[in-house]
């Protein structure tokens, strides 16, 4: 076992311990202990008296019109009870995140390997799958447009959706575009002003969110003609407003209930099997359950987008930024799901976090018979920083300067504005970041002399007894928005009750927040704790009976629905004492709840909050919104586009057996700035899992797309880091508030997803001299046999 | 589907004789898995679990008849003396949640060509042969006629395998696998190494790098006549880097692999010619250590 030191621990203990476990607390999470036991209820576990079992078809296909769809035989199995197609839906056939564009069953025509075609109903699962093999879809098959040359010439290569059905401003297979321009921009007169010019062209794989969790759930219809989806999702309210239309049901006979959800990383988003379930449901008038198998949740979800990037970066010769250039092409696939987004970020972020005068940016997103690309952490932003960080340590060897030091010479800070124009306005210390992260003790030097050959790359099976490694470090640093941007309000709502129970106060907080795994509902309880001074608080089901909370993505679910929670117990404390000022003739302004008591500053204990609240209950719901911002202008980007950034730098030391290509990642630390670590130990939980996400794009995950077909749709071929494969992450937390924040806190699941890879790619590079344009890594990168 | 549970050997082959579709399981690992995917709908499933001498080994100091379902986590544990090789292969499988159910049996009843077991029993000598056994009666298949196509073996319909009878080894085994993490991967190629003195051979095996496993025929031969001719054996003399070489090149070529997505059929090649030349250089060293040691 390696051992985690968690330098920096120390700043965390100044903390106001207003209630036992609340907010600076690590009290452990409620769902920790059943889920390493294995005794969590996730959605793929639920089960209803009579329920059916459905399935889809799929197109194996990536692009063919359908010529026909036979059910009969389908429907002939003993069993079956329903086979639907597009034709069976009663409402909207379209549906989509940000641009309906999606059938919710085919309709004439697939788009991508995997599409959903047709669904059975039966009384077993393997009942409905010998049933859709029965189906008989006649295809005429077409070739797919899936290279960037190809979608960028429609005329010759074909229309992913015809422009006519284009319902937003897609043009040409580009489902979005953005540039930007700030300073000059980038003109050969500014190109003039530098002294030394770096360019390359950089490649991204296609990442997956790889859940352990399936897709699942189970809908049940009610008497009243709606439904009921009980549901692992990352937004309840969102799937609900999509749904809704396409069942042909108003929004409040439309009920979701969060199921226990086994990781979303973004892969939720989107829609997957709940209009199916509950088409199902609504069609046979019984409960249905949907669970994915593995290789249908790799088809079932859309996907990290993979990247093309070409950049160009000029600087004086002594290392200050004159301008930099970029144009990232971001395979979409089939349908839009959150592209439009993903490129507004790409664009906004993706020179990084530094100061250069003269910028030019143009993102775009291209509709092809690729898999669908979507959300997922780090959201547009990863993909940039593979590219931007690669081009530092480019122009550093270029100028024969230190890398981080080239970084810390043109980092922002508070103060400074972003290429959007958009000034920083809250702590950016990405210098004091690089500088912590370079100055924490480096692993014991590589010892080929005293090993233990099982810590070698590969060396687990037996590849190397210490011939052909060689040691490389490397530093990254990256940049991330916290919340949805431009101008989207993505508010969130929290209800908040508080009431006696067996003689004691107890808080309930009920939000609609998906918890994914990311510790949410130890938050809520941790605030409640400290803005009302009780001890126990219960955490109602999330459900669509109270307002929305938004997405659990973006890094915002503490801010925004946290923020929430706050606001409501506030209302709640506040309605209490005003409660006992009237009462009891309190003029003090300095009350607070303070282990389950009304507490003067000056007078000290009041009264218990058991007395002064008696058989009543106080119950307050609040909505809390972020600052508003606006959408980037099409042309220049420029605009107040994000609510905060949030910035982590990254070291990693790798070992790489330079003559297998084999990587070892021998330890990647990190050090972030989180405003203020509500729970410390879900902080580091947080930075450490994104590092290790970051890690597998560098080294090992991607999706093999060849001409649209998903070659390796299992975790027998779609690698992610094992325990083995996890190095110590040492994390160093920074908490500089920020004043716009609740708590002044940060956002922080992202931001070590973006920054991590490119030190590891570093790394590799400073070990084997390799040029590494591309992620993830391969030995064939390594080796020259690709 | 059936599902039939012997209680004994002579049931499970009566069984398998009167159901030659059924689909034998053992450890599960590959059968539950392919289950799982759809890839097989079997008429029938024998459950080998009950049949305890399966899971048995034994040896007479030359040879080790070891059981089908004798886990790889045992083999580890119990063999790693008489086996090195094998036992080193049994290592690098899965997790040890695979290694405790995992056997040779299942290995070589799944003949993938990225089968961890096969480079190591190839490289422990011609003298390896599994042991087929049905109601006609029981043979011995040598392991060199054993692998017949992807994913093919010799067995017949009415066959199942009792065991795998393996040499004890007499010199120095090796065996290497490449993967591309670090742990929990089926390999991009593996190879296997033997140093045989007392007949002055030595084996090889190539995974994951053909359509079925396979030796390196003219590397053994090449090797063999430069041990012979130089008198290496008995000097354990240092090989010198252009035999090392040669050999690391013969094993090369020695592979016919295909791109896919676990690698590519150059970086297979490439990672072989390693491979070899590490397995041979480390058995090598281990031998003269041997040898000086012994005078
Ligand atoms: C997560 C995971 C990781 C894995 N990693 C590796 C790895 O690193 N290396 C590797 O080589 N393999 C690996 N495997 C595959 C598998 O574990 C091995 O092939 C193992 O040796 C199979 O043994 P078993 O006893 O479980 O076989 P089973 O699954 O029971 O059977 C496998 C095949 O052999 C047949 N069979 C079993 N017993 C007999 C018998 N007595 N006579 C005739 N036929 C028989 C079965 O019918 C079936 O066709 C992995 C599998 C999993 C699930």
């Amino acid at each position: 076992m390696s051992t985690r030191t968690i330098a920096g621990q120390k700043n965390l203990q100044k903390i106001n311990q207003a209630a036992k476990d609340g907010i600076g607390g690590s009290p452990l999470r409620p769902d920790g202990t059943l889920k390493v036991k294995g005794e969590f209820a996730y959605s793929s576990d639920l089960w209803h008296e009579d329920m059916l079992w459905g399935t889809a078809l799929r197109s194996p296909h990536p692009r063919a019109n359908i010529l026909s769809v036979d059910v009969s035989e389908a429907l002939k199995v003993p069993g079956v009870y329903a086979v639907l197609t597009h034709e069976d839906i009663p409402g909207e056939k379209y549906y989509g995140l940000e641009i309906a564009d999606q059938p919710a069953l085919a309709i004439d025509k697939v788009r991508y390997h995997g599409e959903a075609i047709a669904l059975v109903a039966a009384d077993h699962p393997e009942t409905a799958r010998r049933a859709v093999k029965k189906i008989k879809v006649e295809y005429e098959v077409l070739t797919p447009i899936v290279t960037e040359e190809q979608c960028l010439d429609p005329e010759t290569h074909g229309y992913v959706h015809e422009p006519h059905e284009y319902k937003s401003h897609a043009y040409g297979n580009v489902c979005h575009e953005q540039k930007l321009v700030s300073g000059l921009g980038v003109t050969d007169e500014v190109r003039a002003l530098a002294d030394v010019v770096v360019s390359g062209e950089y490649e991204v794989g296609m990442q997956d969110q790889a859940f352990l969790g399936p897709e699942s759930g189970l809908a049940v219809p009610a008497e009243d003609g709606g439904v009921d989806l009980y549901i692992a999702t990352q937004w309840l309210h969102v799937d609900r407003q999509q749904m809704a239309p396409v069942l042909d049901l108003p929004l409040e006979k439309v009920r979701l209930t969060l199921a226990g959800v086994g990781g979303a990383f973004g892969g939720r988003e989107d829609l997957s099997m709940q209009i199916h379930a509950c088409l199902l449901a609504l069609h046979t008038g019984k409960p249905v359950k949907i669970v994915y198998a593995r290789d249908e949740s790799f088809f079932g979800h859309v996907h990290r987008h993979p990247a093309r990037m070409r950049y160009e970066h000029g600087a004086t010769r002594d290392g200050k930024l004159v301008f930099a250039d970029c144009r990232i092409v971001l395979d979409g696939g089939a349908y839009a799901s959150a592209s439009p987004a993903v490129v507004g970020n790409a664009a906004s972020l993706g020179h990084g976090p530094y100061v250069i005068p003269n910028v030019r940016m143009h993102a775009i997103a291209l509709y092809s018979n690729n898999p669908s690309c979507g959300a997922m952490r780090g959201f547009g932003a990863v993909q940039a920083a593979f590219g931007y960080e690669s081009q530092m340590d480019k122009l550093a060897e270029a100028l024969g300067m230190d890398p981080v030091e080239l970084r810390q010479l043109n980092a922002v800070t508070q103060g400074d504005r972003m290429p959007t124009g958009q000034e920083i306005d809250a702590p950016a210390p990405v210098a004091e970041l690089l500088q912590r992260v370079k100055d924490m003790p480096l692993p014991p030097p590589l010892d080929l002399e005293h090993l233990d050959v099982r810590t070698l790359p590969g060396a687990l099976s037996n590849t190397s007894h210490g011939e052909g490694i060689v040691r490389g470090v490397g530093y990254s640093v990256g940049i991330k928005n916290v919340g949805f941007s431009e101008g989207f309000d993505d508010y969130s709502t929290a209800r908040v009750r508080l009431e006696v129970i067996g003689g004691e106060p107890v808080a309930m907080v009920h939000t609609a927040m998906a918890e994914v795994g990311q510790g949410g509902v130890t938050v809520h309880a941790q605030i409640a704790r400290t803005e009302l001074g009780v001890e126990q608080v219960t955490i109602h089901p999330a459900n669509t009976e109270v307002g929305s909370a938004g997405s659990t993505s973006a890094s915002r679910q503490t801010y925004m629905t946290g923020g929430a929670v706050k606001l409501a117990a506030e209302a709640v404390r506040h309605e209490l004492l005003e409660r006992g000022r009237h009462r009891y003739g309190w003029t003090q302004t300095d009350l607070s709840l303070v282990g389950g008591k009304v507490v003067s500053a000056s007078a000290g204990v009041l009264i218990p909050i058991v007395d002064l609240l008696g058989d009543d209950a106080i119950e307050q719901t609040r909505e809390h919104h972020h600052r508003p911002t606006v959408p980037f202008d099409k042309e220049t980007g420029q605009g107040f586009g994000h609510v905060q950034y949030t910035f982590c730098a990254n070291r990693a030391v790798v070992d790489v057996d330079v003559e297998l290509g084999l990587v070892k990642v021998v330890e990647l630390t990190a050090v972030q700035d989180v405003g203020k670590a509500l729970n410390p130990l879900s902080v580091v939980g947080q930075i450490q899992g994104g590092c290790t996400q970051a890690l597998g794009l560098a080294v090992m995950e991607e999706i093999v797309v060849k001409d649209g077909k998903v070659r390796n749709a299992s975790f027998t071929d779609y690698l992610i880091p094992t325990i083995l494969d996890t190095p110590p992450i040492p994390v160093q937390i920074l908490e500089l508030p920020d004043p716009h924040a609740p708590y002044g806190l940060r956002g922080v699941g992202e931001a070590p997803t973006v920054s991590a890879t490119p030190s590891i790619v570093a790394a590799i590079r400073q070990a084997t001299g390799k040029a590494l344009t591309r992620i993830p890594v391969r030995p064939e990168h390594l080796t020259d046999t690709l | 589907m059936e599902f039939l549970r012997p209680a004994t050997w002579d049931e499970a082959l009566a069984a398998k004789a009167e159901h030659p579709t059924a689909l034998p399981i053992s450890g599960g690992t590959d059968v539950m898995v392919e289950l799982n995917f759809d890839v097989h709908r079997p008429s029938a499933i024998l459950d080998l679990n009950r049949i305890t001498e399966l899971t048995e080994w034994s040896s007479d100091g030359a040879t080790v008849r070891l059981g089908a379902a004798v886990p790889y986590a045992r083999i580890i544990e119990e063999l790693s003396g008489p086996l090195p090789g094998l036992a080193l292969a049994a290592h690098t499988v899965g997790s040890p949640q695979i290694r405790n159910r995992g056997s040779v049996g299942g290995n070589l009843g799944a003949a993938s060509p990225a089968g961890d077991s096969h480079p190591a029993l190839l490289a422990a000598g011609r003298e390896v042969c599994v042991e087929a056994h049905s109601v006609r009666g029981s043979r011995l298949i040598p392991i060199d006629e054993f692998y017949v196509g992807v994913k093919r073996n010799s067995l017949e319909p009415d066959e199942l395998i009792r065991a795998v009878r393996i040499p004890v080894a007499d010199g120095p085994q090796q065996f290497s696998k490449i993967g591309t993490r670090n742990a929990m991967v089926i390999a991009v190629c593996a190879f296997g190494f033997a140093l045989h003195p007392e007949d002055g051979t030595v084996g090889t095996g190539i995974g994951s790098a053909a359509p079925t496993p396979r030796r390196a025929v003219e590397a053994e031969e090449y090797l063999r006549g430069v041990l012979a001719e130089r008198g290496l054996w008995e000097s354990g003399e240092l090989l010198g880097p252009e035999v090392v070489q040669r050999f690391g090149e013969l094993v090369k070529a020695a592979a016919s692999p295909i791109d896919d997505v676990r690698g590519t059929a150059d970086y297979r090649r490439h990672a072989l010619a390693v491979m070899a030349r590490r397995t041979l250089t480390w058995c090598w060293n281990d031998y003269r250590k041997q040898i000086r040691s012994a005078a």
